[in-house]
């Protein structure tokens, strides 16, 4: 097995850990010099956000803001986010995780005022671009999981597992892709890709007919579009074991850009890394399938091709592959979901379909 | 009781006045019966050979001299013990002093056929403490359960407007409602004067002519009206084509109509003075207010006197914001005329129409449908120009309307200075609360991040806000 190791889950919360105390020292100096304190951070604004063709995702700009507790309407935000801070420091110091929800709860007995959990979430995001690490890194997790199936060892690098080791076929159902899960080192596997799956019906279909000992690969149900968690494990299993992606979900604008940020990001977290795959690949189901499979479709409601509209436009869409398949639409206005390949029965997708598209995509 | 505050009034004494109305049976039942209506005052009391005249006869009226007054006629008591004596057949019981030795006790019925007093019993008492005032018994049929939330609001708004008085009253029931006075000060008491040509008119005219010593034209106007010296009088008289040394009495009729038409018209007599006139003083006005409504704001405005058809008057306002001043939709608006708070028929007042329809309280950023407000515009004059009988609401005169607008805008400008200072001085207390708030977290825990046991000192820093006040953004 090659093993292409970035960094390693500790070396991440060391370095978390250190910007936070830097962010404390600074706050506090400045108080003790009696000025009032300040913070400068990337601005999030979406004429901040731009796309990078180099790195194929998105980024933040060089524009800064800067945060004055002089001023009045600064100093609430200010305050919250480094009572968030403080919390995450003592999260990751005592080895616990919380979720965006949590956080909400939990500030309500320091009495930072934050008014709905938007907000918190939102200063969540603004300490993720002041320090620069995603929020999985300083143990804050969404609420959605997705799962993973694979004859993937990984070693636990929370505290109470630490240094116990899993086999991730352990579970008929796949293992959820928790916080423990995506700070666990990848150890040893036998797989030679990894293949992403939007539906559950499907990823259990693909359990059954054990694609992954078929085609040596990680099954990795993203359960719709793909939460940050997931995303940074795909990204790792690219990086670190070099393993080629493949993603496969309905056929349609939505599930179209399910694919789309697993490869590219989205601009909500351009100001964050290590959460595309850039090499990752659109295995399917295409618009042309629907074409050539003769697959049981509906049309596209106005909706759909709103979005069709807007996908077209977007720099990410610009290659060939794309625009190509978003014409397709255009031109059948159907859509069909992955599950269309059953009315050939259960096998064809596996045995027939995936084979070919393989073969088709080395190409791309 | 109005006659009892003006009696007050006048001989400078802060009037106390006692009020009770209880029924026959000693309950308040539903509809018509009999309740006696007792009124006591600490005034000047009626000498007591003017006293059969003063409750036994319509129209004998202590208001024969041209002063402000509340009455115009001093019809008001008489009427009372008239309908009085018409619903039960009982003689109004008046017992008075003046200070003197005795104390007079009479009970008076109204001969209405002769216009004359018929007196059923006269006692004398010893008056040691030398008390003075007028204590008056009238029975009367009456439903008091209706009238009551009248009653108590014509005692509440008499209360705003005479601050220098007690009031008592109990009801029917035994309740006592008690409206103390704010203060001893009283406002200074008209004096009285002569008659201002432009409000002289053919019978007033006829009237004096006919009892008039004076032997020529020229004495004749300066003796008997106001502000006119010996060349206003010559120069008026030669406008009106009469002679100047024709007697008086040999005015005819035609002479007399002549004469009343060209006072209307001579563009050149002077206005009349304000002396008369006896304003309540923004002070007192101001005080009357405080004392029953407790708001939080109140702007008093005194305009300068005025004239209407050659009467004299003086338009008082008040705006009031907050506190006890309840919430009702719409402003509340206290109307008093001549101290007398008018109750009824708000809407055609022209107060009403000046300050629902004319002033923009937007302007003044006051939303009248939400605000606690309440607008106070008391009218003195010699003639309050009502537009009923009833004596309730005022014409749309005007030079009245004038003065009551512009007196509104002055105090509600007052007012809108006090919102925003108020707004501003707000905004200013929320800033700091949030530098206060705020900080001292900062402080704690980014001193928890940098692992410091020692939080730093923010002190300077909040000082430092409420020194500058000044923000940078």
């Amino acid at each position: 097995m090659v093993r292409k190791k970035t960094e390693s889950m500790k070396d991440r919360k060391k370095q978390v850990l250190e910007r936070l105390k830097e962010l404390g020292e600074n706050i506090c100096g400045q108080i003790e010099k009696g000025i009032f304190p300040w913070l400068e951070m990337p601005s999030r604004s979406t004429s901040n956000i731009q796309y990078d063709k180099k790195i194929r995702q998105y980024v933040l700009g060089d524009k800064t803001i800067k945060r004055v507790t002089r001023n009045v309407r600064h100093i609430r935000p200010f305050t919250q986010l480094v009572w968030l801070g403080d919390m995450v420091n003592m999260l990751i110091r005592q080895g616990k995780t919380s979720t965006l929800r949590d956080m909400f709860y939990m500030s309500q007995a320091y009495e930072v005022d934050f008014t709905d959990q938007a907000e918190s979430d939102d200063i969540v995001t603004d300490l993720e671009s002041l320090i620069k690490f995603a929020r999985e890194d300083f143990n804050v997790f969404p609420e959605e999981r997705s799962a993973i199936y694979a004859n993937l060892t990984i070693e636990y690098t929370v505290p109470r597992y630490e240094g116990k080791r899993l086999n991730l076929t352990v579970h008929p159902d796949g293992v959820i892709i928790g916080p423990a899960l995506a700070s666990a080192e990848f150890i040893d596997t036998d797989a030679e890709m990894v293949l992403c799956i939007e539906k559950g019906a499907m990823f259990t279909r693909f359990l059954e007919e054990e694609v992954h000992k078929k085609f040596k690969a990680v099954l990795i149900h993203t359960a719709g579009q793909a939460p940050r968690a997931t995303r940074h494990i795909i990204h790792r299993l690219n990086r670190e074991l070099n393993l080629p992606v493949y993603i496969f979900c309905d056929a349609d604008p939505w599930g179209m850009h399910i694919a789309q940020v697993i490869i590219s990001g989205s601009a909500n977290a351009a100001h964050l890394r290590e959460l595309t795959t850039p090499d990752a690949k659109w295995a399917g189901v295409w618009a042309s399938d629907i074409v050539k499979y003769q697959l049981p479709s509906e049309r596209l409601k106005e909706l759909d091709l709103k979005r069709l509209k807007e996908l077209e436009r977007d720099p990410r869409y610009r290659e060939e592959l794309w625009q190509r398949e978003i014409q397709v639409f255009y031109d059948i206005k159907k859509k069909a979901e992955q599950e269309a390949f059953s009315r050939y029965g259960l096998t064809k997708i596996v045995e027939d379909y995936l084979p070919k598209r393989m073969e088709e995509i080395k190409s791309y | 009781m109005e006659n009892s505050l003006d009696a007050g009034e006048f001989y400078r004494y802060p009037p106390d006045i006692y009020l009770r109305i209880s029924s026959e049976d000693g309950k308040e039942t539903e509809g018509a019966t009999v309740h006696t209506i007792r009124v006591e005052d600490n005034g000047s009391g009626v000498p007591a050979r003017h006293i059969p005249s003063a409750f036994g006869q319509v129209f004998y009226g202590s208001k024969y001299k041209l002063r402000q007054s509340r009455g115009t006629f001093g019809l008001g008591g008489t009427m009372a013990i008239l309908y009085g004596q018409i619903t039960t057949s009982k003689p109004v019981k008046v017992i008075s002093s003046t200070a003197g030795k005795c104390i007079h006790e009479y009970d008076v019925l109204i001969d209405i056929r002769r216009n004359r007093p018929m007196v059923l019993r006269h006692k004398t008492y010893n008056n040691p403490d030398r008390w003075h005032g007028t204590v008056i018994e009238i029975k009367m049929e009456g439903d008091y359960s209706r009238a009551s939330a009248k009653v108590l609001e014509y005692l509440k708004q008499t209360a705003i407007v005479v601050p220098y008085a007690n009031l008592s009253f109990v009801d029917p029931k035994g309740r006592l409602y008690r409206f103390e006075r704010a203060t001893k000060e009283m406002p200074k008491p008209p004096t009285e004067t002569k008659l201002h040509p432009y409000g002289s008119d053919v019978e007033t005219l006829k009237r004096m002519v006919s009892t008039t010593s004076c032997k020529n034209m020229v004495s004749f106007m300066m003796e008997h009206f106001h502000k006119v010296g010996r060349k206003m009088a010559l120069n008026f008289l030669e406008y009106a084509k009469i002679p100047p040394k024709k007697r008086p009495h040999r005015l005819k009729t035609e002479d007399l109509v002549k004469l009343a038409k060209a006072m209307k018209e001579f563009p050149h007599f002077r206005a009349p003075s304000a002396d008369c006139l006896s304003p309540l003083g923004e002070d007192l006005l101001r005080t009357g207010i405080q004392k029953e409504l407790k708001p939080e704001f109140v702007a008093v405005r005194q305009r300068s006197p005025s004239v209407y058809s050659g009467y004299p008057f003086i338009v008082e306002v008040a705006v009031a914001y907050g506190g006890e001043i309840p919430k009702t939709g719409s402003i509340l608006l206290y109307r008093f005329a001549n101290r007398i708070p008018l109750l009824y028929d708000e809407a055609s007042d022209v107060a009403w129409k000046v300050v629902n329809e004319e002033v923009n309280w937007k302007y003044y950023n006051v939303n009248p449908a939400e605000a606690p407000l309440a607008v106070f515009v008391h009218i003195c004059s010699t003639k309050i120009p009502y537009r009923s009988v009833g004596k309730e609401f005022v014409a749309e005169v005007p030079e009245i309307e004038r003065e009551i607008l512009n007196g509104v805008r002055e105090a509600a400008r007052e007012l809108s200075l006090f919102l925003s200072r108020r707004k501003s001085v707000e905004r200013e207390k929320r800033r700091l609360d949030i530098f206060e708030r705020f900080l001292p977290k900062i402080a704690r825990f980014s001193s928890e991040l940098a692992g410091k046991d020692k939080v730093p000192e923010v002190k300077p820093l909040l000082k430092s806000v409420a020194k500058y006040g000044a923000e940078e953004d």
